[in-house]
């Protein structure tokens, strides 16, 4: 107990002490996290449907070598991003830019640097999970699509893309979540996330555990916060279970239709002989 | 022969070295409702998917309004547009109302306005009796109500020639009814339709014209009474009887 007592004082004081720095990392790190995520997951839509753009061998050659080269590049985009740690990458564009350049080139804040390095590496793994997400998608909505006359834009803006990011969510998630961890790697460049904090408030006052303690708590909540934010999202893209029956006069005033009554529906006659065939059902039964 | 829509000749498609369609011939005219029956593997649904351009058939020609759509330059979208096509799988968009699937491609590829193409679309779906459930999404709604609002969505483009291919196959036998019920209704409105059915009793009191696929060839075609009533070749009568059990 004593030690826990103790545990106690400690975080207080450095809480009391760097309370604002703490916070102000805490908001850095959610901030580039969340960007980072977005611009990662519009690389990842762009290249998931740049990968998918189908061809067979009737296309023209020029389209088909074009259309390969993406695929290559894309290919090659991914494998070096998702292979390469995070933190090699934010050292290898900030400091390899001036030194390739003559200092002609270099990131002009480490905000710019740390939100292109958490953009491009979730990028790579978007890439593969937005093509994931739009193979899932039955091809049979393809082929509806196309029957009405669709082209392969109208197609994946319309149809394909709209359910592709309902099923990927899970992994919008996952990632979104990953880099709000994962972005405490920028301290190498002088980032100030909250694990920058952390280093800082230690560096000044010896209190290594304590000050863990806060980070891991702060880690914790944020992630927490993150996915219950997430499952409300699913739920609200998913709409409601059930769905309102419109009623006639509803639909007379809503979509300026009028039913004719004496014209009846296709329906009518379906019914009348489906009611004699439960008669005759019934009656058979009977018999037996 | 100035209302004929369609004219398919010597149109083969092969799979691999698969040879599944072989030098089919045949026309369809303003007004006609063709069925096409066969058994499985026949080739019929390849057939009508090649007539979409769903597949891309190996040699032959499709004619429509005597252009070619097989030949480069062709905008196979532009063509879709005026052949609907009803799949057995139904293959509405799960994203969408049943509303919203019968309005998007209106207003995307036809640019009606919104206000117009929901008109045009709650039109159809009162004649096939889905406009109560407007808003319901395709998961909500019984197989034959999908398929019902698919019939919708294809007629609200306001296609020339509607193909259906298996309309029925993929539904439980209670719900079979009502769905040929409004096919019944839309070929007595004069709309030109191309199906490929097992339901004999559609083909033979529904249709004007019948053709009987055997092996990938057109083995026998002609008026329902005939191929029903009085069939020449063998395999018709083989495959008729199966039926009449």
């Amino acid at each position: 107990m004593g030690k826990l007592a103790q545990l106690g004082l400690d975080i207080a004081k450095l809480w009391s002490k760097y309370s604002s720095s703490y916070i102000n990392g805490m908001r850095n790190t959610l901030i580039l996290a969340l960007i980072g995520t977005l611009i990662g997951c519009l690389i990842g839509f762009i290249c998931g449907v740049l990968n998918t753009i189908p061809y067979s061998k009737n296309d023209h050659p020029i389209k088909r070598f074009v259309l390969k080269l993406i695929r290559v590049i894309i290919r090659i985009y991914v494998e070096v991003f998702r292979g390469t740690p995070m933190v090699l990458q934010a050292v290898f564009l900030f400091y390899g830019l001036p030194y390739f350049t003559d200092n002609a080139l270099r990131f002009s804040s480490v905000w710019a640097a740390a939100i292109v390095v958490v953009s491009i590496n979730t990028g790579a793994y978007m890439a593969e999970s937005v093509r994931g997400g739009i193979i899932s998608v039955d091809p049979g909505q393809t082929e509806g699509a196309m029957a009405i006359g669709m082209t392969h834009v109208q197609t994946m803006t319309s149809v394909i893309l709209p359910q592709a990011l309902r099923n990927i969510m899970p992994q919008i998630g996952n990632n979104f979540i990953i880099n709000v961890k994962d972005t405490s790697v920028m301290f190498i460049i002088g980032f100030p996330d909250f694990f920058a904090t952390h280093r800082a408030a230690v560096g000044a006052s010896y209190l290594y555990f304590p000050s863990a303690t806060v980070e891991m708590i702060g880690y914790l909540t944020m992630t927490l916060l993150a996915s219950f934010l997430l499952r409300w999202m699913e739920k609200k893209m998913d709409g409601s279970s059930s769905y309102e029956l419109a009623q006639t006069d509803q639909l007379t005033m809503t979509a300026g239709t009028y039913r004719h009554p004496d014209k009846g529906s296709p329906f009518d006659e379906r019914n009348r002989e489906y009611a004699d065939e439960d008669l005759r059902e019934q009656t058979g039964k009977e018999d037996r | 022969m100035a209302d004929q829509i369609l004219q398919i000749n010597h149109l083969s498609k092969f799979f691999g070295n698969n040879e599944v369609l072989r030098d089919i011939d045949f026309s369809v005219c303003v007004g006609d409702v063709i069925s096409i029956i066969g058994a499985s593997g026949s080739g019929k649904s390849t057939l009508l998917r090649c007539i979409n351009l769903l597949e891309t058939p190996t040699s032959g020609e499709i004619l429509y309004h005597g252009r070619n759509v097989l030949e480069r330059g062709t905008n196979p979208a532009e063509y879709r547009s005026h052949v609907g096509m009803v799949f057995q799988s139904f293959n509405l968009f799960n994203n969408m109302t049943v509303l919203e699937n019968c309005v998007v491609g209106q207003v995307r590829v036809l640019k009606r306005g919104k206000e117009e193409a929901r008109k045009h679309a709650m039109e159809y779906l009162e004649r096939v009796g889905m406009a109560p459930y407007i808003h319901a999404k395709p998961r909500q709604i019984s197989g034959g109500q999908k398929q019902r609002v698919a019939i919708a969505r294809a007629m609200a483009m306001d296609p020339e020639v509607l193909l259906f291919d298996e309309p029925t196959s993929a539904l439980d036998p209670e719900m079979v009814g009502e769905v040929l019920n409004v096919m019944q209704a839309l070929a007595e409105s004069g709309m030109t339709m191309l199906v490929v059915t097992h339901e004999m009793a559609f083909a033979r009191d529904v249709s004007n014209q019948v053709v009987y696929m055997s092996d990938g060839v057109i083995c026998e075609q002609g008026k329902p009474e005939e191929i029903f009533g009085n069939p020449r070749k063998q395999e018709t009568i083989d495959f008729l009887s199966r039926f009449r059990g």
